[in-house]
């Protein structure tokens, strides 16, 4: 009895610095609509900052709480600084570009925190007074969780008197609603974002350092709360703060309890939870439906097939890629066909994304997907590899009809989040079911079939995979096919009331980029050789993602361009020491320098060098 | 146009050869329009000529690609909205866009703006005398509102900024007869307390009732514009018959 009090006590103190990040998060998101990714590198911060400042100043109970309250400070003023010299920069830009820069900040915060703060887990200091445990029916509880527990109520009662007896709470909901009758008021919104921001941060950064006695610190922190705190946000209701807690609940409770009875799937279940309630209610629990339009409003350039000289540009490209083992060693044409297959993934991404109107933020479940289905089959039935080629791809074409009949029926950053919460459940099945995928060892020795080992048959045949895969769907996209998918995408109306049925075309769509996907990582398992979940998280998922948003969303060049500028960056500094820190820095002056992507810039700029008569450019061969 | 000698008079608002576009599609060619202060001026025109498009121009929220606007003699164009309306200038959409779900109350407080010298200060108080319904229900959300509280609410929201000129998009668009009588009241009243007011209408009855002065849109640019005693049945026929 007692234990099952203790084990419910405990999930409520998980919940609450659980509920503190999400509750910065939720209030981001409703005001400024950033899905901030660096979240989760504040709630860090706070974490090791109280940590020192703790450790510097004499054992008392004042130098700990003041230490707590300063560690909060000091997060919500880099919050400020991040909002200030980066983000205010962005809102006039897309959405989505506001998500990779701050999925750069969040490298970058990775790499300081290691290099300031070491690479050892930290054992946090106890709050003086408050180091013994009560007895509760037999069963030990800390004080200290007790006085965690007291905590999100208590924050919450203060957001709840800030957001309503305030002027500035006021102006923050009718933010949430409407930003620009909100300018048209009168009401400077630089100053409502850079203080919602530090509001945001700050609670990140509270919940960082009240865990630190019962948790510490480590440098997994930011990626582990991250997915816990946008599952809650989605599950509680997008801008919902009282939803934030209900759900933060749900998933501390869960995780206390899952940890008893199913501690080999504690993993998945956070994400089921929040599959489930999406599909019944679509905007969380206490959430409102999304009155501003998602994502595919945004895109304004139309899709035109490619004018001529670009075609010329293509096929001497062709030219270049059929010519290259002439004159190529074998590492640049590795390269080269990891540029292509990494280049298929993007367009099955771009497919589903731009003409789609779908952002997903999980398309590494098919790509990583389609990489184990071919793994698996040759490891566990020795299927030979033209068949395991042929299946993968059907394999995840199947997967993404199942996954997506779930996630057509949302839209924007909900559906977002949705195939995110699902690229994670097949992360975690993969990961957690050793005995069939290896776990974390990964599947090793899945080479090419006898004929193909040659590396120069290899490349020629990544490349008739990829650069065909890359073509079907160009092709796709100017069939009838392709027409109604755009049109469901910029105006689902009128679409619907043409007689399309809307769900089930894009249900088809999201198969279609599921089946290119798997294709992608398929032949992708054989150039590696090996297989690890890495494949499938959401790291990989950004990469894609990030990759299309480079290379931009409004042209078919756009996914090629930014899949090859990736792939070569990825080669140059994956070696280095400090590659992340590098890497977020680049994606901090692209986004900074060419908020439409590298495509788009080069669209616009030279569009008319390759225009067709009057017309714009748009795509390639 | 009408070029007719106006000088020794105010004017608090002139837009100058204003050209709009949304994305490529150019809506407003060469418009102007002057008016005065303290009268009541209206925009009118069937759909789709640009009234709307005029008005948006004018508050900031489309950025006119060329031309001039000037409010109280100061240039604004390419000023952020906010700015503009910290100058004097209200804005009442053509939608309405109430915070639904701030309470009535609540929504005032969002367009409450410092005293303008001259005027009287707007609270609510005063603006529950000139609405008194919504006095009834300062603690109601918007949401809860039905149309003609919600066009009255968007109207005192507005005021409580103190502006010196508000621009109303088609207010009395989708409103019950008796609410629209209610609404020439109220802006007649305004412009006793010295707010001019310009608007956009398609109801030709209620421009006349309530207005002094007449700009007719067509095309993106002013064809007719004159006081509002001039504008003739022919004139009408001409430009506004459908």
């Amino acid at each position: 009895m007692g234990f099952y009090i203790v084990q419910f006590l405990t999930g409520l103190s998980d919940a609450a610095s659980l509920f503190l990040v999400a509750a910065g998060l939720s209030l981001i998101f409703g005001v400024s609509r950033i899905v901030n990714m660096a979240h989760g590198s504040f709630y860090m911060l706070g974490a090791y900052i109280a940590y020192f400042i703790i450790a510097a100043l004499p054992h008392t109970a004042l130098s700990f709480w003041g230490g707590i309250l300063l560690a909060t400070l000091a997060v919500g003023v880099i919050g400020v600084i991040v909002e200030i010299f980066l983000l205010r920069r962005l809102y006039q830009s897309w959405e989505l570009f506001l998500l990779m820069a701050t999925f750069a900040v969040l490298l970058v915060i990775q790499d300081l925190a290691r290099w300031a703060f070491g690479p050892e887990d930290l054992m946090g200091p106890m709050a003086p007074g408050l180091e013994g445990s009560i007895n509760i029916f037999g069963a030990l509880m800390p004080v200290y969780d007790l006085v965690l527990i007291i905590a999100a109520p208590v924050v919450l009662l203060a957001l709840w008197l800030l957001l309503t007896k305030t002027r500035w709470g006021i102006l923050v909901r009718a933010a949430t609603e409407d930003r620009e009758m909100l300018a048209a008021l009168g009401v400077n919104q630089k100053w409502l974002f850079t203080s919602v921001f530090f509001i945001g941060s700050l609670l990140a950064g509270l919940g960082g350092a009240i865990q630190l006695p019962k948790g510490g610190a480590d440098l997994l922190m930011d990626m582990n709360v991250i997915a816990a705190a946008f599952v809650i946000v989605v599950v509680g209701g997008m801008g919902s703060i009282p939803g934030a807690l209900l759900a933060a609940i749900i998933i501390g409770e869960l995780g206390s309890f899952g940890v008893l009875f199913l501690p080999q799937s504690t993993l998945v279940m956070m994400f089921l939870v929040m599959a489930v309630v999406l599909v019944i209610r679509p905007y969380g629990l206490m959430g409102k439906p999304e009155t501003e339009g998602g994502a595919g409003e945004s895109f304004e350039s139309i899709l035109r097939p490619a004018p001529r000289k670009l075609r010329i540009i293509g096929l001497i490209l062709l030219a270049i890629i059929i010519l290259f083992p002439a004159f190529a060693g074998k590492y640049q044409m590795t390269l080269f066909g990891e540029i292509a297959m990494f280049a298929l993934a993007c367009m099955s991404l771009y497919f589903m994304m731009g003409p789609g109107g779908m952002v997903s933020f999980g398309h590494a479940a098919f790509f990583g997907g389609g990489a184990y289905a071919a793994a698996l089959l040759v490891h566990h039935a020795h299927t030979p590899m033209e068949l395991a080629l042929f299946l993968a791809p059907i394999a995840m074409g199947l997967l993404a009809l199942i996954i997506g009949w779930f996630c057509v029926r949302l839209s924007g950053v909900y559906l977002a989040m949705l195939t995110l919460a699902f690229a994670q459940i097949c992360w975690s099945i993969v990961f957690q079911w050793s005995g069939f995928t290896g776990g974390d060892d990964g599947i090793l020795g899945i080479w090419p079939a006898k004929w193909a080992s040659n590396e120069v048959v290899f490349y020629y045949l990544t490349m008739l995979i990829s650069i065909g895969g890359i073509l079907l769907l160009r092709h796709l996209l100017f069939t009838p096919f392709g027409y109604t998918m755009r049109a469901c995408r910029d105006s689902r109306l009128r679409a619907d009331s043409i007689g399309i049925n809307v769900t089930r075309h894009q249900w088809f769509s999201f198969a279609v980029a599921g089946v290119f996907a798997g294709l992608a990582g398929g032949i992708y398992v054989f150039s590696k050789g090996s297989v690890f979940p890495d494949e499938m998280s959401i790291p990989r998922s950004f990469d894609i993602l990030l990759s299309v948003l480079l290379g931009g969303i409004e042209s078919i060049t756009g996914p090629i361009v930014g899949s090859t500028a990736f792939i070569w960056l990825e080669d140059k500094i994956s070696n280095l020491d400090f590659w992340r820190l590098i890497l977020g820095c680049i994606y901090i002056v692209l986004v900074l320098a060419f908020p439409q992507g590298i495509g788009g810039f080069f669209g616009t700029k030279f569009g008319h060098f390759f225009a067709n008569e009057s017309e714009k450019t748009d795509g390639i061969t | 146009m009408n070029m007719e000698n106006r000088t020794g008079q105010d004017p608090i608002l002139e837009v100058k050869n204003i050209n709009s576009f949304y994305g490529k599609a150019h809506i407003l060619h060469d418009l102007s329009l002057e008016m005065e202060r303290g009268t009541v001026a209206v925009l009118l025109g069937r759909n789709g000529v640009g009234k709307s498009t005029t008005l948006k121009s004018i508050m900031g929220i489309v950025t006119p690609k060329s031309g001039e606007i000037t409010f109280k003699g100061q240039t604004i164009t390419g000023m952020p909205p906010y700015k503009i309306c910290s100058l004097g200038l209200g804005y009442v959409p053509e939608d309405r866009r109430i915070f639904t779900g701030l309470t009535v109350m609540e929504n005032l407080e969002v367009g409450r703006r410092p005293p303008r010298e001259g005027f009287e200060p707007w609270t609510p108080e005063r603006l529950f005398e000139l609405f008194p319904n919504l006095g009834n229900m300062k603690n109601r959300l918007g949401g809860q509102l039905s149309g003609g509280e919600q066009q009255m609410l968007t109207i005192a929201r507005t005021l409580m900024g103190n502006p010196e000129l508000i621009i109303l998009d088609e207010p009395s668009e989708g409103l019950a007869p008796v609410i629209v009588e209610q609404l020439g009241e109220t802006i007649t009243r305004l412009k006793k307390e010295g707010v001019s007011i310009l608007l956009a209408e398609q109801n030709l009855n209620f421009a006349r009732a309530i207005c002094d002065r007449v700009f007719i849109v067509d095309h993106g640019h002013v064809c007719f514009d004159d006081a509002i005693c001039n504008l003739t049945e022919e004139v009408c026929e001409l430009h506004l018959a459908v």
